[in-house]
């Protein structure tokens, strides 16, 4: 029992720290911009792919600095010369941007790797058993994976309170006329955040290419839940999106060990239901096999209780 | 863009009754009559023309219905597709029914579906549409997740994603009308499509239509002068979801089928796209965007496997070029359509259109030749390109591309003067001849 | 709301519209493929088709059908059932008699169901549905029609064959079962059940898992799920990234069990496996490149034709049934589709994988089936991993048949 439990924790938080290494990013540029961004996922993709090539070119040290200033690059650009016309526009435009670009950035993937899963395996200087536990080792890619992600959390963290740049962005949140009216460059702010948050993204896509699948179809399918973590957390805060994150994982991975349903609850009232009733069929459902809904329903109860999030300085 | 905001009725007159009717609704009697041609119209007459123009008909109810959401309210909605799935759902239960008994007609069929929609749409809205903006975008997206997987694990309601079946051939047969053929089931959903964009038409002239605008531009002042914004939404809400009902249940009839897909999240995304691609700040729109989107999605992956690459240009090249949607661009022309430098306008557009042509193709050619390269590298270097057969291991497909993309780009900025000249000869002309008030923007 | 812009907009709609021409040609026999050529399950489709351009060049080179061509249209259903009856419409409006599809029981059930509402309205222009892989048991038992013939084993058939081999594998004491949530992951599910409670009693079936099908990104918790219950062995119908995933978040878990798949030969799985699935990982299929002694002459043509890392000769089957079809007009001495699919009824065939069977009561293939190895001991390996196939144990076309629920309705005269 207690392995179980401690494994569940282990993956629960390594999924967390998975998650909020993709939404921190996310978090800064929807806070700031209040862009929906859907090609958030697809910058975090770039990165998987871009570190796999530059991998098999020069190593994985180097890829694992490199391909996260390209998606970086990659983002300011896309900022300054995409997003930045449509945002007079408005939110509906800047989404329908940003869902053109992911679709863009899926078929340009697909042109240049093809549609496979590429081959993208641990890298060999990180593969091996970190430590045992309970007699079952535990690879070394993911302790890497912790460590980036809470460093990730710390560098943000300090970044947002103690510089002058993120006393800057922290104004530009809640007041940017009045950061703009004080001499700030508003619009430069905005392409530096979101070439960080895309860099933050593309960082995780270097670790979470070999932990998860590298495929065309990957950012698709992180895109949705990346927007939970950061609503979840709250506008504006990295403390949310990281409780967030680490909630979400942590839910949704003992959700899997629970195969109970409601059908055991009653039981326990002595309620039977009969099993031609319609209601059987809802009743049957074991938890574990609705915990990838677990999110969603987070989301929308939290959007109806409490739409700033769990630590948000505004509503969203 | 802001055409039907600002439009007015025809002022009433009394005398010719029956004639003025006529004369206003010569646009209705219009679109009418050439809705009961097109299914006859040669290249349209067979199963493939019909069904299509079937589920133009589907996609246009869906996307009018979205329009009230987005367009009129501003309310932007990620879950839109579960009404219409769930409406769906209703039809094809009913159609069960109705085959093993149950003496409805299948024209019928569509009303279950709006009623479902309704219901729905009344139960979520409650929870909802509290709220605006970005808020009751997420929630939308939740909630749309939430059904679909449920719809998922509820197999014995939904058929999972095999779906239930119907049989709209077996029923009822009023005036011996079977409803098996294309082109029965064809008519009735123009009926109803009709039907839902006049009604949908005439609910934005009620009260409650008109305060729409008004909640989506500044609710506080809604508020003054005594509409309850959360009300207005929530009305507006129910009603979409009631034709997005109804158009699940055309679905239902026309296919037969209806799976859990039906409500995902890829549907909600297309009616988005369909909405917005043709114009959300006009009526038609929702349908011109619902016709170019179904017909993009259908019959573009006939010419192209990269038809997903093409689509994401199209849409980013319409947020970026025509924020109005096609709608937006042709209504733009309309205060210089009676002028003379009318003539001068499109003039300019055909010369425009040579240097864009050659530039579209030669931006084709070069994502044809690396796509295929790149998807299928075995089929070998040799391919067909605008009905040419090309060697791609040579070097000659690749420079003449290069040179048609650069050439066509370089002579079409040169041709944007000359639009941009046209245009604002005509717009003084029509300031001068018509007194417009506004000045049009190319 | 305006009123003039409609008929500009009609008119739009009517230009756009009027593009779409379609006109039948000369005497040809016309075959349609309906499967995905774009998106994500687009390589499935894509290894499909040349699959299909090599049996139809083969075919017209011996001189086509009685003495007429084939021609094949691929039309891309994007592995969604509306575009896929939509697409199909198109096919019938292009003439084409037969109908190739297999991705996608939804989708097949789709298909089936409009073929045969399609046939009971247009007497005289009937169609046939050759499905050649989607394997809900369904198709040829509850939903059974005189039009679809299927040229795969369906799931049931080929739990059967991974059973019996497990009974004769003693050592194999606790099965977990873990499937995708929808139709196809619980028929694998509970014919497991079923069916080892038949050959093996004793084997105790510690875990009976339903996860969403394709929203899982970390498998973790399952797999931490699958070590405490103490399995040796996993029986997944799992495919695409459903069971790389699965797979992958074994081996960093340190999972040391037996995996019974369904899908570890299908195409880009054996390169996401890997070397990591060296002798762990069991498929049962119709057809694997160390099948046969030596390869089939098919095989072979197919490889020099076609080669790409991933172009496998994936589908034998459509090889069997391109010979059907080619036997089957040979004896209808017409290619009529409706006397096509009498002489299809009860016919019997010798391939080089052994003796098959078109069943007349349901339109199910009879054909041998293979329980393999992934091994790095083989002759010929699989998508140049330095891995392939190894059989088992094979089974013979008539021990893979099962009692049929199908009430097949034949049309009259």
């Amino acid at each position: 029992m207690l392995e179980i439990i401690t494994f569940s924790l282990l993956n629960g938080v390594v999924y967390g720290l998975l998650l909020f290494m993709v939404s921190s990013g996310l978090t800064l540029i929807f806070s700031l911009m209040g862009v929906l961004n859907f090609a958030h996922a697809s910058m975090f993709m770039l990165g998987a792919y871009f570190s796999y090539q530059i991998g098999t070119w020069i190593g994985f040290w180097p890829a694992l600095v490199i391909a996260p200033l390209l998606v970086g690059a990659i983002g300011a650009a896309v900022e300054r010369y995409g997003l930045r016309h449509v945002h007079k526009q408005g939110h509906v435009a800047e989404i329908l941007f940003t869902f053109g670009l992911a679709y863009l950035v899926a078929e340009s993937v697909i042109m240049i790797w093809g549609r496979n899963p590429i081959e993208n395996r641990v890298p060999a200087v990180i593969d091996f058993p970190a430590f045992l536990l309970f007699g079952t080792s535990y690879p070394a890619y993911k302790v890497l994976m912790m460590a980036i992600s809470v460093g990730m959390f710390a560098f943000l963290y300090l970044a947002f309170r103690r510089t002058r740049l993120g006393l800057i962005i922290r104004a530009a949140l809640t007041h940017p006329e009045m950061v703009g009216a004080l001499g700030h460059d508003v619009p430069r702010i905005f392409v530096l955040v979101f070439a960080i948050g895309s860099a933050l993204a593309g960082l995780a896509g270097v670790i979470g290419g070999f932990a998860l699948l590298t495929e065309p179809s990957m950012a698709a399918a992180l895109g949705p839940i990346v927007f939970v973590v950061v609503v979840v957390g709250g506008l504006g805060s990295i403390t949310g999106a990281f409780i967030a994150s680490m909630l979400i994982g942590i839910i949704q991975t003992f959700a899997v060990s629970l195969d109970y349903s409601l059908l055991d609850l009653l039981r326990v009232f002595h309620v039977v239901v009969s099993s031609d009733s319609a209601f059987h069929e809802v009743a049957a459902v074991k938890i574990a096999q609705a915990a990838p809904l677990i999110p969603y329903l987070l989301l929308v109860v939290i959007l109806i209780f409490r739409p700033r999030g769990l630590l948000g300085r505004r509503d969203a | 863009m802001s055409e039907s905001k600002t439009a007015s009725p025809v002022p009433e007159r009394r005398s010719g009754a029956l004639l003025q009717w006529l004369e206003r609704r010569k646009a209705w009697l219009f679109a009418a009559i050439v809705l009961i041609i097109l299914p006859h119209v040669p290249g349209l007459d067979g199963n493939f023309g019909r069904s299509l123009l079937s589920q133009m008909g589907i996609a246009a109810v869906f996307a009018l219905s979205y329009n009230l959401l987005l367009g009129q309210t501003g309310l932007l909605s990620f879950g839109h597709a579960v009404y219409f799935g769930l409406g769906g759902y209703a039809g094809i239960h009913l159609m069960r029914a109705i085959n093993a008994g149950l003496p409805i007609p299948m024209p019928l069929v569509p009303l279950a579906g709006a009623a479902t929609g309704l219901a729905f749409g009344m139960l979520f809205g409650a929870l909802t549409t509290r709220r605006a903006g970005v808020v009751f975008a997420l929630i939308s997206l939740g909630v749309g997740e939430l059904v679909f997987a449920a719809m998922r694990i509820l197999q014995g309601f939904s058929g999972g994603e095999e779906g239930i079946t119907a049989n709209r051939g077996m029923g009822p047969h009023p005036f011996g009308l079977t409803f098996g053929p294309q082109l029965q089931v064809y008519y009735v959903i123009v009926f109803w499509s009709a039907m839902a964009a006049a009604l949908m038409a005439a609910f934005l002239r009620t009260p409650a239509g008109r305060m729409c605008n008004a909640v989506r531009d500044n609710p506080e002042r809604a508020a003054f002068i005594g509409y309850d914004p959360v009300r207005i939404r929530f009305v507006v809400f129910c009603v979409a979801a009631m034709f997005a009902g109804l158009a699940g249940g055309l679905h239902a009839l026309n296919y037969e089928i209806v799976a859990a897909e039906a409500v995902g999240a890829g549907r909600s995304g297309t009616v988005l796209l369909m909405a917005y691609i043709g114009g959300v700040h006009s009526f038609f729109g929702a349908v011109l965007g619902a016709v170019t989107i179904t017909w993009l999605q259908v019959s573009l992956s006939d010419y192209t496997t990269a038809w997903q690459l093409y689509l994401g240009l199209f849409f980013i090249a319409v947020v970026l070029f025509a924020p109005g949607g096609l709608s937006g661009l042709l209504l733009m022309h309309r205060p210089i359509l009676g002028t003379r430098a009318f003539l001068h306008v499109v003039k300019s557009y055909a010369i425009a259109a040579l240097p864009a042509l050659a530039a579209a193709a030669g931006a084709i050619m070069l994502l044809e030749i690396n796509y295929r390269r790149a998807t299928q590298p075995d089929t070998g270097a040799r391919m067909r390109l605008f009905w040419m057969d090309v060697d791609t291991s040579s070097v000659w497909p690749w420079l003449s591309a290069i040179a048609l993309l650069a050439g066509g780009a370089f002579l079409f900025n040169r041709c944007r003067r000359l639009v941009a000249n046209a245009w604002q000869q005509a717009s003084d002309e029509a300031r001068t001849v018509g007194g417009m008030q506004r000045e049009p923007r190319p | 709301m305006r009123k003039s812009p409609q008929p500009a907009a009609w008119a739009a709609i009517a230009c756009f519209v009027a593009t779409i021409f379609a006109g039948p040609s000369a005497a040809e026999v016309k075959l349609a493929f309906i499967d995905p050529l774009s998106g994500g399950a687009a390589s499935a489709g894509i290894n499909a088709q040349k699959h299909f351009t090599y049996e139809i060049d083969k075919i017209n080179a011996a001189g086509g059908l009685n003495g007429e061509k084939l021609s094949i249209v691929f039309y891309d259903n994007k592995v969604d059932p509306q575009e896929s009856l939509i697409a199909l419409k198109k096919a019938l409006d292009d003439g084409a008699r037969y109908i190739f599809q297999g991705n996608g029981s939804a989708v097949a059930l789709a298909i089936s169901d409009a073929v045969l509402k399609y046939n009971e309205r247009n007497p005289g222009k009937e169609v046939l549905y050759f499905n050649y892989a989607a394997v809900d048991p369904a198709l040829t038992n509850a939903k059974c029609n005189f039009w679809h013939f299927r040229f795969d084993s369906d799931a049931d058939m080929k739990m059967t064959a991974l059973v019996n081999f497990i009974a004769t594998q003693p050592q194999v004491k606790k099965v977990y079962l873990i499937n995708q949530d929808y139709s196809f992951g619980k028929a694998v599910a509970s014919a497991a059940r079923r069916m080892l409670a038949d050959k093996r009693p004793d084997v105790e079936i510690v875990g009976d898992e339903l996860h969403p099908l394709q929203k899982v990104q970390d498998f973790s918790p399952y797999v931490a799920k699958i070590k405490a219950s103490g399995a040796d062995t996993v029986i997944t119908g799992n495919w695409s990234n459903d069971m790389y995933l699965l797979f992958k978040a074994g081996k960093d878990a340190g999972l040391k069990v037996t995996w019974y798949t369904y899908y570890a030969d299908a195409l880009g799985a054996p390169t996401a496996i890997g070397r990591d699935g060296n002798g762990v990982v069991k498929v049962v299929t119709s057809f694997h490149g160390n099948a046969l002694p030596e390869p089939d002459p098919d095989v072979a043509a197919f490889r020099k034709r076609f080669t790409d890392k991933l172009d496998e000769f994936n589908y034998y089957r459509l090889n069997t049934a391109f010979m059907m079809l080619t036997a089957a007009a040979a004896k209808a001495k017409s290619n009529d589709p409706v006397k096509i699919a009498r002489a299809l009824e009860g016919m019997k065939l010798t391939t080089s994988v052994g003796d098959v069977e078109m069943r007349a009561d349901n339109h199910q293939l009879l054909q041998p089936l293979y329980v393999a190895t992934f091994s790095d001991n083989v002759k010929f390996d699989v998508e140049k991993t330095g891995l392939g196939f190894k059989t088992d144990v094979k089974v013979t076309a008539k021990d893979t048949a099962m009692p049929t629920t199908c009430q097949m309705q034949r049309p009259n005269g």
